[in-house]
């Protein structure tokens, strides 16, 4: 099938809410810098953050600097606004995070056709404002296609 | 191990009301329709509504997707004298048969005698899944997901059905196979709401609505309800019909699983699947079968593609190899392996969360479902693969 071109969802009516174990994910997102939970004490990484390591039961968190780049795990290709039911063409994608074993984040790709998607593309980081002053980490193409 | 309460309860009752296409049964109420199926189960079982004594619920004892039974509400509303037993499984659909092992935890705890498993679902508009999911107020949780846009089922499933195809090959025609497949059982049976032939044609003529997913691949948002009553053997027998014996049932996952498609940090080769290999694997040990004993099997099919990673966790094949052996056949009633969904489950039948693959599951071992198995002795019927638990149950036919 042809699509056309995947666009991320718009922002101004993407809305989340944080508590204090993933606020630290967001803050670090509406500065630009991409990170992970991982666990002070055993190094493992999981998302989204909780309160407790699964592996070790810890509560210490770290929130290291990632490079920013993925690889595309899966995705779907959708092609109509969620909220408004318009055609809209946009592919959200799993992706697992460079740097941080085991972390995955959901988000959206851009920056080829939808159709040209393929699951073990390489993706860097793509800064989508959201409301409330938020920043959703959403993901491009290393290269456009 | 074989399990310690294995064929030492049955289900002995099953109701239901009509099924309507999504929002049409108002004005009935979800309250009316839990009465009269819960009194259509009753009359099955030839029993007295006096007679109910515990609920075993699953779903978090939802009605729906924003509705909730309330035990006292029931009690009141159908002058049932007392409870000895009110439980539910967490989550959602996953859990349907698992109810039953609920259900027979009260009764070999002596807690109750006669016990209601039910699901009522009524999609006003407010009340549909996509809706709910989409309009779901952010959480610190969802707001993971959510951004992404997958915001209804269909949306998240798909995405499981395309690292299946990347890992294993599979073939967007073995969903059509199992969309067809179903609805060749329904020509026959008055009460489905999708009765007609669908053509290969029909299918790919169906919108996509997640790609690799189309229309089709959904299943239909309907109303109604239905209950069923489980009880011990002794009892049973003395029940207007023959038991449908509760030979293995098991709910529960592995974190692996965990909170699956709500949160999609399934690693492989859990992630391309339905979930549901640790309880298959469960009671298989329990009872010493494995697939190709079955002689059908009532698969949730909220979407086609989880049928296939039911398939292959259940062992009806290896897996990766579930696209050829559905395109070989065999999911066809009369055909060369295992007969699924008879009824024509949750994709052309009614979807009431489940209840409906318990029902058939039954009649098959009671020797009167329309499309008959013949000689059936064991069926197996799961629940809906989503965040744990799911789960699974054989009935065995009474001897």
């Amino acid at each position: 099938m042809s699509y056309g071109p995947a666009r991320a969802l718009p922002g101004d009516d993407i809305r989340i809410t944080t508590n204090p174990d993933t606020e630290p994910f967001w803050l670090a997102a509406k500065a630009h810098r991409l990170t992970a939970c991982q666990c002070g004490s055993c190094g493992r990484f999981r998302m989204p953050p909780t309160a407790y390591c699964p592996h070790c039961s810890s509560r210490e968190k770290v929130w290291p600097d990632l490079p920013g780049t993925a690889t595309l795990f899966s995705y779907a290709i959708c092609n109509r606004h969620p909220r408004t039911g318009e055609p809209y063409v946009y592919v959200p994608v799993v992706v697992d995070l460079d740097g941080a074993p085991g972390a995955r984040l959901n988000a959206n790709v851009s920056g080829c056709d939808a159709e040209d998607v393929r699951i073990g593309m390489k993706l860097r980081v793509d800064w989508t404002p959201i409301a409330d002053g938020w920043v959703l980490p959403n993901f491009k193409l290393f290269s456009p296609c | 191990m074989v399990w310690v309460n294995q064929d030492k309860c049955a289900i002995v009752g099953i109701g239901s009301t009509d099924y309507y296409v999504r929002g049409k049964s108002w004005p009935r109420t979800i309250s009316d329709m839990a009465g009269e199926a819960i009194l259509n189960a009753c009359a099955d079982a030839g029993i007295s509504i006096r007679q109910i004594d515990g609920i075993a619920y699953y779903s978090g004892a939802g009605a729906g997707y924003l509705d909730k039974f309330d035990t006292a509400s029931l009690m009141e509303t159908l002058g049932i004298p007392h409870v000895g037993f009110s439980a539910t499984l967490t989550s959602g659909g996953g859990g349907c048969p698992g109810a039953i092992g609920l259900a027979t935890a009260g009764l070999m705890n002596e807690d109750c005698t006669y016990v209601v498993t039910l699901m009522a679902l009524q999609q006003l508009p407010q009340h549909r899944l996509g809706v709910v999911f989409g309009a779901s107020a952010p959480n610190p949780e969802n707001s993971f997901l959510q951004p992404s846009g997958l915001v209804g089922p269909g949306h998240l499933m798909s995405v499981l059905a395309r690292r299946h195809m990347h890992l294993y090959g599979t073939r967007t025609e073995a969903f059509r196979e199992i969309v067809m497949a179903t609805r060749a059982n329904t020509h026959n049976r008055p009460k489905a709401i999708r009765k007609a032939p669908l053509t290969a044609e029909e299918y790919d003529a169906s919108p996509m609505l997640a790609d690799p997913l189309r229309r089709l691949d959904f299943c239909l948002e309907t109303d109604g309800a239905v209950a069923v009553i489980t009880t011990t053997m002794d009892r049973a027998r003395d029940c207007r019909h023959k038991p449908a014996i509760v030979h293995g049932v098991a709910h529960g996952g592995t974190r692996e699983w965990g909170r699956a498609f709500a949160w999609m940090g399934m690693p492989d080769p859990d992630f391309a699947s339905s979930g549901h290999k640790f309880v298959a694997d469960r009671i298989w040990e329990q009872t010493g079968l494995s697939a190709s004993d079955m002689d059908v099997a009532l698969i949730y099919d909220h979407f086609s593609c989880m049928v296939l990673m039911q398939l292959e966790d259940y062992g009806f094949c290896a897996k990766g190899e579930g696209s050829d052996y559905v395109l070989s056949g065999a999911i066809r009633h009369g055909g060369s392996g295992i007969a699924v969904n008879t009824h024509g489950g949750n994709l052309s039948e009614a979807y009431i969360i489940g209840m409906t693959h318990i029902v058939e599951g039954v009649e098959q071992v009671r020797g009167t479902a329309i499309n008959q198995v013949e000689d059936a002795e064991f069926a197996l019927v799961t629940g809906g693969p989503a965040s744990l638990p799911v789960s699974g149950m054989i009935l065995r036919r009474a001897a």
